[in-house]
């Protein structure tokens, strides 16, 4: 049995339904209407130790009631779902102490308080002993660089620091599963590659298994192959990144930087974007013509000085999936 | 229990940092005894009670101010009922540990640390007052040792039913109307408006039946010898068996509540 195994899980909310003005509002007093959303329908995947998995879909597709409900916080309507053994909703407090989970959008560190005052009371909570939570945190504090941020309030730090801090927070007892909910959610660049640096870190040194969500499509491509794409609260794929990409980009950008060309070839498949000064940007449709060729058909005209292949962005093909299921 | 106990002391360190609010507080409660006190001398100079004596009112008054943020019924922490409506609620439930237990003893610091910023203040002012408002000394030690007793057992069944409050914001996202109610009939049966004693004999019947005369008025009437020894270890039974319901009752809510959480949104 796989490590997180997921089969044919569901969950619906009701939601109160009400019209617009002072009439539907006194209504609304007395009877209310509902309007029942599928948030999760018969969803079901596997995910094995150690690895990194991207759960992604569009807002509302029911990413976070998933996480929610793998992290034992949300009771299913129906389905089965094991997780390191754990039934999480029935054995929360023994799983919890599995996982680790971060909520881009909330924080679990206590406001008022230096950042290591939270890390101590986590301590007690977790119940970690004084070695390991000494070992941790100096690992921790050193990866993520927090030395200068543990004796400041959380509410000053700033949110990439913040996010630093949370995240090393929910690694000190040294969960197997971390969830990660939109991690990189209102940081700047640099942040953002720090945490993916270190979430990488952290999945390799410790065989952390790391769920992710995120609307980053390159925190994604940067950190894991596998994803998982759900809308509507249906599974619409579950594979490779790079498979998605095979399925909705047929087309590569070729940029070819040459010298001495006399005549511009004609090449079936291709469509020449921009032409300049001994520079020449073509869309290939690989369906109909392989790379190689074109950069051959080149040579027998003139000297390449440079090539570069161009791959479509991962946004624009993710707008494609999402459109090619009607989302 | 060591992570609680943990929480307990950040939380009442926390708590202590607002000075500025203590000593706001201060200034009420000095003034409102100061009133009580101006109040009850008129009122025992026209009137022969039998209940309770002039004596034991002003005690029970300066008792009262001392104690006011232990006995006091409002919703305590805004940022849990915050933490319900925003669902940051989900971190704590991501948490190794009890839910209910862990924001009774969030409720139970804040009450700690209130209390302790305002009552030694109010303690010295009230001890120094001429002699006829002035706070008097518990009756025996004993009655002191027992008036400690209840007052922390108090603080329980407080906490108790806030915690209820708290937990009606899950149903209802909005639980200060039902603050506010709870917080009005609890304030007048416990003693907060006049001491029970003095109540109407249809409330005092009341009160017998419910909690709240067992937060403040009980134990401020066994330090002034009102309530007499026997009286008040029966009153530690009675508070045992609410702090058992109001904590049973709480739990179970909080499970239903938490069966039919819905987290939205992140």
């Amino acid at each position: 049995m796989s490590y997180i195994s997921v089969k044919h899980l569901n969950k619906e909310f009701k939601v109160a339904q009400r019209g617009s003005g002072l009439k539907n509002a006194f209504k609304s007093l007395i009877k209310r209407k509902y309007k029942i959303i599928k948030a999760v329908d018969d969803i079901s995947f596997d995910i094995e130790k150690g690895e990194i998995v991207g759960y992604i879909g569009p807002n509302g597709a029911g990413k976070s009631t998933t996480i929610k409900m793998l992290c034992g916080i949300l009771k299913s309507d129906s389905g089965a779902m094991k997780v390191a053994g754990f039934d999480p909703f029935k054995d929360r407090v023994k799983y919890v102490k599995n996982i680790g989970v971060v909520f881009g959008q909330k924080s679990q560190l206590w406001w008022d308080i230096p950042v290591i005052d939270s890390f101590e009371l986590l301590k007690s909570i977790y119940k970690i002993s004084d070695e390991e939570y000494n070992k941790t945190k100096d690992e921790l504090v050193k990866l993520l660089e927090l030395e200068n941020l543990l004796s400041t309030p959380v509410r000053q730090l700033s949110l990439g620091q913040r996010m630093r801090a949370e995240i090393a927070a929910s690694l000190l007892h040294n969960p197997k599963i971390l969830f990660l909910d939109e991690p990189t959610i209102g940081l700047d660049a640099v942040s953002k590659l720090e945490v993916r640096r270190f979430i990488k870190e952290i999945n390799r040194k410790r065989q952390v298994t790391v769920i992710l969500t995120s609307h980053d499509m390159t925190d994604i491509e940067a950190l894991t192959n596998r994803v998982i794409v759900i809308g509507h609260g249906k599974k619409l794929y579950d594979g490779t990144l790079t498979g998605i990409k095979k399925k909705f980009s047929s087309g590569r950008r070729l940029e070819i930087i040459y010298r001495d060309l006399v005549n511009e070839p004609v090449i079936k498949g291709t469509k020449i974007i921009e032409k300049g000064n001994n520079k020449v940007v073509l869309d290939v449709n690989i369906d109909e013509i392989s790379i190689s060729s074109v950069i051959k058909k080149y040579t027998d005209v003139c000297d390449i000085e440079d090539v570069n292949i161009i791959n479509e962005d991962i946004d624009n093909i993710i707008v494609k999936l999402y459109k090619g299921y009607d989302l | 229990m060591r992570g609680y106990l943990k929480y307990f002391k950040t939380e009442l360190m926390v708590g202590l940092q607002y000075k500025a609010a203590a000593i706001a507080g201060i200034c009420t409660q000095l003034f409102w005894g100061f009133l009580f006190c101006l109040l009850y001398e008129a009122f025992y100079s026209y009137a022969n009670v039998d209940a309770i004596t002039y004596r034991e009112v002003i005690t029970y008054v300066w008792l009262m101010q001392a104690f006011f943020s232990l006995i006091y019924i409002k919703i305590e922490d805004a940022e849990i009922i915050g933490k319900i409506k925003s669902g940051t609620v989900a971190y704590e439930l991501c948490r190794p540990y009890n839910i209910y237990f862990w924001w009774f003893v969030r409720l139970l610091s804040r009450k700690y640390a209130h209390t302790l910023l305002k009552s030694f203040p109010v303690f010295v002012f009230a001890f120094m007052l001429p002699s006829a408002y002035r706070l008097s000394f518990p009756i025996s030690f004993e009655a002191l040792i027992l008036f400690i007793i209840t007052i922390i057992l108090g603080s329980f069944i407080v906490v108790g039913i806030s915690m209820l409050i708290h937990i009606i914001s899950f149903f209802t996202l909005e639980s200060k109307g039902i603050a506010s109610i709870i917080a009005s009939i609890g304030g007048v049966l416990s003693g907060m408006a006049v001491p029970v004693p003095l109540l109407p004999l249809v409330l005092i019947n009341i009160t017998k039946y419910l909690p709240f005369r067992l937060i403040g008025d009980t134990s401020f009437r066994i330090y002034s010898g009102n309530i007499g020894i026997i009286e008040a270890k029966q009153t530690i039974i009675l508070q045992l068996i609410w702090v058992v319901i109001l904590i049973g009752f709480g739990l179970l809510l909080l499970n239903k509540a938490l069966k039919k959480v819905c987290l939205q949104g992140g």
